[in-house]
């Protein structure tokens, strides 16, 4: 009953994850030179979008397609690094300095004992309480006024570096957002091809074996969630200085939902593929509701067609055609 | 203060009647059919939007409660014949999202259909009017609903306990490769369990919608709130649900009144702890 691989786990490596990495660095390259060919400033925005929750999803995909745990509360360490890194900078120093560890502190801190109680479940258990601890994270944001301004949500100062204000301008915060998002990719890509990656994937496709091999099954499952729990205060973090507002909907289950969604579209079995899903799930989010405002049943047939027809997501459908066509020449 | 405790414990009662009616089917399909269904709550919303139509259109209470009821029965049956009968050998994470996205679908459906409006459904007039209890009143209708809950306790009780089919039902539960393959119609079973889970859920959303109202989102509400009835209550057992149901019944009620800035906190950290309770000390693979 685990997740079918489409490709043989023997052939990943190297060539699927050097693909990964050629192919990363292609989407890398686009998004750098699309400011220089005058893209609006609509477009730059919702690019930046994409790329914040691009890193999301591949910190999801992290522990989901690697690890093989279904979280359903991820949503909630990027709202933790969105709020940890807003409060800081309106009651300690706007300075960026301050605000970024702060925002992936907070988010990581929080993670280990979440992460500790929670991978001593797994399956829908699993998902269940990961869900519960997001909703109690929900529930202290929306209510704690003095600190998180509750339902109102919270705005906070723009980033400084040494008193000079600092990412003001939308090229400037797109090129930061864009570093963010390389070096993400990079060290996901790292994580994901060192040892410690291939335990994770053991430990999914055979949690007993693993553990009667003498790997601490428990200790490589905690280690990998409060990791993504940190790539997802980054990207919390980024999220605060773009939008320059904290809305309390953005530690919702629905949100943690809609990154599940991203990554599932995108396929498990890679970190370009949670890129693709992230794009993907944004901009038909944009381009549905300028239509219409039943854009949802929209996003709700994808999610059915994808998951009757599509199990494996795009990545996984365009691996299987490669696979085909190369047949097909031999 | 007395009064206080007798009216805060009445509401209690009727809000845990009202998940129990809606649990109940919940829990049987994750128990029976091992399917995680985050559509259920769709049953509710289009049992009360049809029942609430119906009751303007005829002015019956019991025809808007039958009309609710058989929609959410037979979009369930539909459901299971097209989609979830297909899933129920897949993992939870692909249920998870096929019915989120069924769930999605309905909601905005629903939208088109009667609005986004809050609307209220009328109490019924013969059941208008109090009650007085321990120098408190409380409405009728509301005496009701623990009425109902408690008889519809009893007759599931029962059916599970008692006859036949119920315990091809609790058999199924166990091992249902083996009832299959002793030769019982376990597809059949299946679709009929599903479809009587779904038409409680539409019974439950036009009894909720004189005390709830009706409207979009309403369906997410309440599912959440009733699977940490069903994560409480375990899998499948209907005793189970009905005490889960009291307890987070009650307890919601008391922390809505006693603490308002805490009480989802409070039931999404009972139902953290009853599941690390349940589990300590036991490998994670092992648990079901």
């Amino acid at each position: 009953m685990t997740l079918s691989a489409t490709t043989n786990e023997r052939h990943r490596e190297p060539v699927e994850n050097r693909i990964d990495l050629i192919l990363g660095l292609v989407i890398a390259t686009g998004l750098g030179l699309a400011p220089l060919v005058g893209v609006s400033d609509f477009q730059l925005s919702l690019l930046l979008e994409v790329m914040i929750f691009a890193i999301l999803a591949m910190s999801l995909n992290l522990i989901l397609g690697y690890a093989g745990l279904v979280s359903f509360g991820h949503a909630a360490f990027f709202a933790l690094g969105s709020y940890a890194a807003g409060v800081a900078a309106n009651k300690l120093s706007p300075e960026i300095w301050v605000s970024l560890p702060i925002g992936v502190a907070i988010a990581t801190l929080i993670a280990i004992p979440v992460g500790w109680l929670s991978i001593r479940l797994s399956g829908f258990y699993f998902l269940m309480i990961t869900f519960a601890f997001a909703q109690m994270i929900y529930a202290v944001v929306y209510r704690w006024n003095s600190v998180t301004g509750g339902s109102d949500g919270l705005l906070i100062h723009g980033p400084t570096l040494l008193h000079e204000s600092v990412l003001q301008s939308r090229q400037a915060l797109y090129f930061f957002t864009l570093a963010c998002f390389c070096l993400s990719f990079l060290a996901i890509q790292r994580i994901i091809t060192s040892p410690f990656g291939r335990v994770l994937v053991g430990i999914r496709e055979n949690t007993r074996r693993m553990r009667a091999l003498g790997f601490n099954v428990r200790n490589y499952k905690l280690l990998a969630f409060t990791l993504a729990a940190a790539f997802a205060g980054l990207a919390g973090f980024i999220n605060a200085q773009f939008t320059l507002f904290i809305a309390p909907e953005s530690a919702h289950w629905t949100q943690s939902g809609t990154v599940l969604v991203m990554v599932l579209i995108g396929g498990t079995r890679s970190m370009v593929g949670s890129i693709i899903g992230a794009a993907i799930v944004l901009l038909l989010q944009h381009w549905l509701s300028s239509y219409t405002e039943y854009w949802s049943l929209a996003l709700g047939v994808l999610f059915i067609g994808l998951i009757m027809w599509a199990r494996e997501g795009i990545y996984g459908l365009a691996a299987r055609a490669v696979v085909l066509l190369r047949k097909r020449a031999l | 203060m007395a009064e206080f405790i007798t009216v805060q414990t009445l509401n209690g009662l009727v809000y845990s009647m009202l998940l129990f009616v809606f649990a109940l089917g919940l829990s049987t399909t994750f128990g029976l059919l091992r399917f995680v269904n985050l559509a259920h709550g769709s049953f509710l919303l289009l049992g009360a939007y049809v029942g609430m139509s119906t009751l303007r259109a005829t002015n019956s209470y019991a025809l808007a409660a039958l009309a609710g009821a058989g929609i959410a029965g037979g979009i369930g049956l539909v459901l299971e014949r097209l989609f979830f009968r297909k899933f129920y050998r897949r993992i939870d994470l692909d249920q998870v999202i096929l019915s989120y996205g069924l769930a999605l679908v309905f909601l905005d459906i629903a939208k088109m259909i009667w609005g986004k409006d809050i609307q209220s459904l009328p109490t019924p007039v013969w059941l208008s009017g109090g009650v007085e209890i321990a120098s408190v009143t409380f409405p009728i209708y509301r005496l009701v609903l623990i009425g109902l809950g408690c008889a519809l306790f009893a007759a599931t009780w029962l059916t599970v306990e008692r006859t036949r089919i119920g315990a091809l039902i609790r058999a199924s539960v166990d091992d249902r490769d083996m009832v299959g393959g002793i030769g019982f119609d376990v597809r059949g079973l299946f679709a009929l369990v599903f479809a009587a889970g779904a038409m409680l859920a539409g019974l439950g959303g036009v009894l909720a919608g004189p005390i709830t109202s009706v409207y979009p989102g309403l369906d997410f509400e309440i599912l959440i709130t009733t699977l940490i009835v069903v994560v409480i209550g375990g899998l499948g057992s209907i005793s189970g649900v009905f005490w889960a149901s009291l307890l987070i019944g009650i307890t919601d009620t008391f922390g809505r009144a006693l603490f308002p800035d805490s009480a989802s906190f409070l039931i999404f950290g009972l139902m953290a702890l009853v599941l690390l309770v349940r589990s300590w000390g036991v490998p994670e693979e092992e648990i079901e």
